[in-house]
């Protein structure tokens, strides 16, 4: 029996299409099988952003309303054997489904693959209930900014509402440069006022938007930096203890020191 | 450096400390109207331990959260009617 994990985050834009991509990509690429399910009804993206959207036969409300067998609605990946998607339908209304059918949806994929990652939408309505229906964990996306760690605290109490406790923190869109200039919180601000635990730590990064522009998860680029920061978070899903990326030196000496390749 | 310099000698107020406080007081408004029933069961313990010592209007019992530009209170206004003479 495999495992099911939200992304979710209240806030739109914040980067939880692109999470889950990335870890449902890179869960795959250390050989676990894999299946990443679009909750977005209305407001599909993952298929582009996994560069899948010319394969899409059937969607997810197709196999809720029995139109065809989940198999036959799966898209498999061009790049990995053990990689799948489901998509959203992009026709429908979010009420087109409900929480219980989503549970259903869950157990019958999670028989099937070791992981389960599906994309929540924005808001705290239906969509999310949805989303959130059937998930064993959750993951919660925020930038380092207030908007966006307000609605993440929010998010935390419903999840427990909905029985999903101790949710997982990605803070995602980190610049070393405004770290440094104390113009943006710090993971260390984010933690202490939201106390949950810490997933990982992800910069802001242009490969995010040229590897979204070709369709090519970052985690599959070797010499991305966001990508490195995906990869980690995949280690620590899977039960490692890697370090965070030191996104937020701010000592003098360090970054001297890095600036002639000492460290 | 000129920048680095001045926040060395603390000339400029850090952004990200304006966001973080700003960050906590709005959740303590969040966190409380949005926990269903946090201030009805805080009242209604108030009322227990005031009661060991007072006879109080609970009718007239108001507990709320009173927010300015830089702190959040817990107000109170509790109607008296008797104060025991002892405990
Ligand atoms: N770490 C990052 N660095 C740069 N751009 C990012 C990063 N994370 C997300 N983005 C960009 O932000 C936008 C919103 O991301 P998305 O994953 O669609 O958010 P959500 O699903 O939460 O609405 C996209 O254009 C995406 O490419
Ligand atoms: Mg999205």
């Amino acid at each position: 029996m495999g495992k099911s994990i939200v992304v979710t985050s209240g806030k739109g834009g914040v980067g939880k299409t692109t999470t889950a991509a990335n870890i449902g990509t890179g869960l795959a690429q250390i050989g676990r099988r894999v299946c990443l399910v679009d909750a977005d009804i209305g407001l599909r993206n993952l298929d582009v952003v996994m560069g899948l959207e010319n394969r899409i036969v059937y969607d997810l409300i197709d196999v809720v309303e029995g139109h065809c067998r989940v198999r036959s609605a799966l898209i498999k990946d061009k790049r990995l054997d053990n990689l799948f998607l489901l998509p959203a339908a992009q026709t429908r209304e979010k009420d087109a489904v409900n929480p219980e059918q989503m549970k259903v949806l869950m157990e019958e994929l999670k028989k099937e693959f070791d992981y389960v990652l599906v994309d929540c939408p924005a808001g705290i309505e239906q969509g999310f209930k949805n989303a959130v229906a059937g998930a064993d964990v959750a993951i919660i996306v925020t930038t380092p900014e207030v908007s966006a760690v307000r609605d993440a605290d929010r998010i935390v109490g419903l999840l427990e509402a909905s029985e999903l406790y101790e949710p997982h923190l990605i803070i995602n869109r980190i610049r070393p440069d405004m770290i440094r200039k104390g113009d943006m919180m710090t993971t260390d601000d984010i933690i202490d006022i939201l106390a949950i635990k810490l997933l990982g730590i992800v910069p802001d990064d242009e490969s995010i938007i040229i590897s979204t522009n070709r369709g090519e998860p970052a985690v599959l680029d070797k010499k991305s930096l966001s990508g490195q920061a995906f990869r980690n978070i995949v280690r620590r899903l899977e039960g490692a203890s890697v370090p965070f990326l030191p996104l937020e030196e701010t000592s003098m000496v360090k970054r001297i020191l890095r600036l002639f390749g000492r460290s | 450096m000129l920048e680095w310099l001045s926040r060395l000698f603390g000339a400029t107020e850090q952004s990200k400390d304006k966001a973080k406080e700003r960050l906590r007081l709005v959740l303590v408004q969040d966190r409380a109207i949005l926990s269903p029933g946090l201030l009805d069961a805080l009242k209604e313990e108030m009322i227990n331990v005031l009661s060991k010592y007072m006879e109080i209007d609970e009718q007239g019992l108001e507990v709320n959260l009173d927010s300015s530009d830089d702190s959040v209170a817990l107000v109170a206004n509790i109607p008296v009617r008797k104060v025991k003479r002892k405990l």
